[in-house]
């Protein structure tokens, strides 16, 4: 491949006279187009590390033309033919051995799902280990070090073709009428379970479909799991939140927990309040929360759903969002929150509540302010505001005040004056009230501030004083020690080198 | 009445040579406290704004002096405990304040008094904030005195450790190895017990604290335990199921190697790093690759030479691109280090190979990585391997696809050029550098004019009037104005190295003609060209030939132009006589400084004030 090379400019004549396409004016510089197409990522894939030997496949006999008894046989030999590994980045490396394998793959899979009575005991291992050596893997570094899912094409898996099969067999493995847990659970154990969840960091969204549907099957049927799986989808998500901030499957693992928690017994276990408030909450301030938000609000929603008491908890949120890096995606939460709550627990979060959805209406970002003022056209919100009206109204009104007379934005305004209006019908009263007062707040305010800034200068001040105290009281010592007296036995000499900095008084107090 | 420095500068600075002064003072100085109640002081950390809360933080210090040490132990600080419950930024400034806070309670007799707040920081979920902490701690815990260390530091080391959230046991990760030495063995028995458990954590984000502070902790240990310990956990956690677990077991690796006596290596460290250098995950074989001199050094000649080579040559051909990357970075350093009486046959045999394939690599990171050292292996294989067997590469890379590659090998030159001289590659150095010269990315063409001094001195002055000048000038009429300047700057440094009177000749005229370019960007690079080179050309020069040119751009019919013609001026004053400056320079300055356009009058105002005001004294 060679380099696209654009011709040079011309550097000894520029231009004679002025005769410059006009389109080239603006700086009078020739405009190169420097923008090529962005070239087309070529799909890599998870390179597997190859048997030395690659051995020959050959095909076998069908399954559906072989004898019962030889059935479970032949299907064994098929599981184990599936466990050869073929090069995808090179797309006409055996192609033979790739089409045997696919067409096993295939047979296996149309087997265990419509045949009964295949699945007995002996093959358990073996379609476990052909599983495992097929999906588990280490995924390749990406190949786009600032892979962001919101713009880029993902890199995809080049073995799919295999793979997909593979999954698809585990899948309906894992449906199959004769699926024994009792049996599996010595296969499919805490290692099998951490790997698997390990791949949900794959690049390939097909890959992380497949896994999502799989992981939630394991979670139904082995009962065994469900604690461990919990438990290390928290370290995954710690991990991401404090440690790398990279994860791709966060959504899918956000969607199996969404219908986990909608089967949690009540009353809640404290293991999954604390889940709430030390993991999904944190995860709000994510800088990728728009991947996952849905699936993330969801949860939150169906903890709230699932017991009301958790808004105690959820009133984390409130402060623990502040992080938040989007916060129009966070007012949307509160919204759906905010629909499901019962009116006694609105009570108890409004407080801290209000004093976030002011800090947004007062936010420069237009959108920021626009959404938190929608609140205001939710039914049911507005009936909480009502029947709170004399906490809430006190809370937001001077922002609202003070905002109506700054915003740059018109919308905003009038936004804010229909807000302003529904409370003056909710309770004449106290807006009258809080109109008159609202000037002598505002200057009880700017004296505040007079007092701090003068407490501050104070502090200051203080703090020079003290040092230059210290400076003098160095001198001295240094002098008494020039004279060969020693003034504080205490003090070691070497405690006392000369600070350049502190030659400050001028001339050294004499003793 | 003081020095204005002292309100900027942190009180630390100042404070810290007078430790046990500055206590007596402060304790004395205690008196005027009432002026500031301590409720007044706290609102200020209890603002509802967090910027205002944040900035009162950052000067914790400035409170803490107001309050005298007693205060600020009695209350400032169990308020500060109490109250750990805020944005990680505060937070984060108050973890940072309280290590440098011994002197404010009192000294190193006073400063277990800190501990508290510090713990509860410790067991942050943020790991900023957790990390700060811990690093407070661990300052802290050096003004200990051995008995508070045992009696205060040590138990919380041990709570932390225990903690029900992973947060504190990962903090505790870090306090192990600053208390261990100083505490009777006893305690040490047990900070081993607790940093054992640790490394067994279920939680994989303490096992990787754990892993990450082994090197250090095993350099505290007793040799001993060093063997019987550290070891036996070095290997499980090589061997964890997490592969972010088992690649921090390689840098503890590197500590623990040096550590042991050589005849111990090849039992307890050899297997495991044999291991880690085919792990099944590439990060973990990244890991081994990034860390192969330092292993290098820790493992000596001999297991060098039998066992590092052919997992480097392994390395050098792994299936990830990452990993080959990483190798190739290390070529160099890896075969200076290889023990000396066998360095030549090893390159030649075992190294070289390898590196001939990754010169046709087909990632080109994995070039680029090992342009970036290749040259320096003629210094170590000598002039007759260099011309036979380097020199060949050399020469492909220099025509490779990737400009990156080949700017590598032209940035690292110098090695060569002290082997075999850089008249070898100058035939085929010529067109890689026309080529990244015209390269359409501009910080490709920027990154080889930053090198054009370099090459200029290396080639001779013939060479590069015959070859390269033709690109030099080019450049000062890029179209990025990035070039342009960077090609004005390097005009500066080939005169610097040629002399005022090759600048005569070969480039003055050549810019001072693009005087009269129609192009106003092409006429302002003449000025900037001007302003950097007038000091390296001499009086002469500029007054004679730049200065006349300045003057008379004084009429261009470009407001920029104008304006830039009075900097130039200001510029060269220094460079030109009283003389020229007064009969010359000040009219001309004067008459922009009636000029229509607001800037041009602006800044002519501005070099009269700032070059006639200094000449003034001058001519006084």
């Amino acid at each position: 491949m060679e380099t696209t090379k654009l011709p040079p400019t011309s550097p000894s004549s520029p231009t004679t006279g002025f005769s410059v396409p006009s389109a080239e004016k603006v700086d009078g510089f020739p405009r190169r187009s420097m923008r090529r197409a962005r070239q087309r990522r070529s799909h890599s894939s998870s390179q597997f590390r190859y048997q030395s030997s690659q051995v020959e496949l050959t095909p076998l006999p069908l399954l559906k033309d072989a004898p019962v008894a030889e059935l479970h046989d032949l299907f064994c030999k098929k599981l184990q033919q599936c466990c050869v590994l073929f090069d995808f980045l090179d797309c006409v490396a055996d192609l033979k051995g790739k089409e045997i394998k696919r067409a096993a793959l295939n047979e296996l899979v149309e087997s265990v799902a419509t045949s009964r009575g295949v699945l007995i005991e002996p093959l358990y291992p073996e379609a476990i280990k052909m599983i495992s050596v097929n999906i588990f893997r280490t995924l390749p570094p990406s190949e786009n070090p600032e892979f962001d899912p919101e713009e880029d094409e993902p890199t995809l898996e080049a073995s799919w073709p295999h793979l997909q099969l593979v999954y698809e067999f585990f899948l309906r493995f894992l449906e199959s009428p004769d699926f024994q847990p009792s049996m599996a659970k010595r296969y499919v154990d805490q290692k099998f379970v951490l790997q698997l969840l390990e791949l949900f960091d794959s690049e390939d969204p097909r890959e992380r479909e497949y896994l999502k549907t799989i992981l939630h099957r394991v979670y139904g049927k082995l009962l065994g799991l469900r604690a461990y799986i919990r438990k290390q989808i928290n370290n995954i998500f710690l991990r991401f939140i404090y440690e790398t901030e990279h994860f791709n499957g966060v959504a899918e693992l956000l969607e199996i927990l969404g219908s986990i928690i909608n089967g949690f017994a009540l009353p809640l276990k404290s293991e999954h309040k604390q889940f709430l408030v030390r993991v999904l909450i944190p995860l709000h301030t994510a800088k990728s929360l728009s991947i996952f938000h849905a699936q993330l609000a969801y949860c939150v929603v169906q903890f709230m759903e699932k017991d009301a008491t958790v808004t105690e908890y959820v009133r984390h949120t409130f402060s623990v969002v502040k992080g938040c890096k989007s916060p129009v995606m966070f007012l949307g939460e509160i919204e759906e929150i905010l629909d499901v709550i019962e009116p006694s627990q609105f009570i108890r979060v409004q407080e801290p509540l209000f004093k976030q959805i002011s800090a947004c209406i007062s936010s420069p970002h237009f959108q920021v302010a626009e959404r938190a003022l929608y609140f205001w056209n939710n039914e049911y919100i507005l009936s909480l505001i009502e029947e709170n009206c004399q906490v809430i109204l006190p809370l937001v009104f001077a922002t609202l005040y003070r905002v109506s007379k700054e915003h740059w934005n018109q919308t905003i305004v009038s936004l804010i004056y229909n807000v302003l209006k529904t409370f003056m019908e909710m309770n004449s009263k106290l807006f009258d009230d809080l109109t008159a007062s609202y000037k002598v707040e505002k200057q009880k305010e700017m004296k505040r501030e007079r007092e701090r800034t003068e407490l501050w200068r104070g502090l200051e001040e203080q703090q020079e004083r003290r040092l230059q105290t210290l400076g003098e009281a160095s001198r001295n010592q240094k002098n008494l020690q020039e004279r060969g007296e020693s003034a504080q036995p205490s003090s070691p000499q070497t405690a006392l080198p000369e600070h350049p900095d502190l030659d400050l008084s001028g001339a050294p107090s004499t003793t | 009445m003081s020095n204005p420095k002292f309100k900027y500068a942190p009180i630390s600075v100042f404070l810290f040579p007078f430790y046990n002064l500055a206590c007596g003072i402060l304790l004395c100085t205690d008196g005027d406290d009432s002026l500031y109640p301590i409720a007044v002081l706290i609102d200020e950390l209890r603002n509802e704004d967090v910027q205002l809360r944040l900035n009162s933080i950052k000067k914790l210090s400035t409170i803490a002096l107001a309050l005298g040490v007693e205060r600020t132990r009695t209350e400032l600080l169990p308020f500060l405990t109490d109250t750990i419950y805020d944005e990680d930024e505060v937070l984060l400034a108050l973890a940072e304040q309280l290590g440098n806070f011994t002197m404010l309670v009192g000294g190193p007799e006073y400063v277990h008094c800190l501990l508290p707040p510090l713990e509860s920081l410790a067991t942050v979920e943020e790991t900023v904030v957790r990390d700060k902490a811990v690093e407070s701690l661990r300052k802290i815990s050096q003004e200990h005195s051995p008995v508070d260390l045992e009696v205060h530091f040590e138990p919380l080391v041990k709570r932390l450790a225990s903690g029900d959230w992973f947060t504190s046991r990962t903090s505790a990760c870090g306090l192990f190895s600053v208390c261990y030495p100083r505490v009777s063995s006893t305690v040490k028995a047990e900070i081993r017990q607790h940093f054992r458990t640790l490394c067994s954590d279920d939680t994989p984000m303490v096992r990787r604290a754990a892993a990450s502070k082994l090197g250090e902790f095993a350099k505290v240990l007793e040799l001993d335990y060093v063997k019987s310990d550290i070891i036996s956990l070095f290997t499980a956690l090589a061997s964890d199921e997490q592969d972010s677990v088992r690649l921090l077991a390689v840098e503890a690796c590197v500590s623990i190697a040096t550590l042991l006596p050589q005849e111990d290596l090849e039992t307890l460290v050899m297997p495991t790093l044999r291991q880690a250098a085919e792990d099944k995950s590439w990060r973990v074989r990244y890991m081994v690759a990034d860390k192969f001199s330092e292993l290098q050094k820790a493992v000596g000649p001999e297991i060098t030479k039998n066992d590092l080579v052919p997992a480097f040559q392994n390395l050098l051909k792994d299936c990830e691109a990452e990993v080959r990357a990483a190798a190739a970075n290390k070529v160099k350093e890896f075969c200076e280090n290889l023990p000396e009486d066998s360095r030549e046959t090893i390159i030649m045999t075992h190294i070289l190979p390898c590196v001939k394939e990754l010169v046709s690599d087909t990632n080109q990171h994995v070039k680029s990585a090992l342009a970036s050292v290749i040259m320096g292996l003629s210094t170590i294989l000598g002039k007759d391997n260099t011309v036979e067997h380097l020199l060949p590469l050399f020469l492909a890379q220099l025509k490779d696809e990737c400009p990156e590659v080949r700017l590598n090998i032209i940035s690292n030159l110098d090695c060569v050029n002290e082997v075999i001289g850089i008249r070898q590659l100058s035939q085929s150095l010529l067109p890689a550098i026309v080529e990244l010269a015209e390269d359409a990315k501009w910080r490709v063409r920027l990154a080889i004019i930053e090198y054009m001094p370099l090459l200029a001195g290396q080639l001779g002055v013939e060479f590069f009037d015959e070859k390269l000048n033709t690109l030099c000038m080019a450049w000062l009429i890029d179209h990025v104005y990035a070039i342009r300047e960077a090609a004005t700057c390097n005009l500066m440094k080939l005169v610097e190295k040629f002399g005022a009177e090759w600048a005569q000749n070969t480039i003055v005229p050549k810019v001072l003609g693009m005087a009269n370019d129609p192009n106003y960007l092409h006429r302002m690079t003449t000025l900037f060209c001007i302003n950097s080179l007038s000091e390296a050309c001499g009086q002469e020069i500029t007054t004679k030939q730049m200065l006349p040119v300045v003057l008379k751009m004084s009429n261009d019919q470009v407001a920029n132009v104008r304006f830039n013609v009075a900097k130039s001026l200001q510029k060269i004053g220094p460079v030109l006589d009283s003389s020229a400056l007064q009969t010359e320079v000040k009219p001309v300055l004067e008459k922009l400084a009636t000029d229509t356009d607001m800037d041009v009058k602006y800044f002519a105002q501005e070099a009269i004030s700032g070059e006639f005001s200094s000449i003034n004294v001058l001519t006084e």
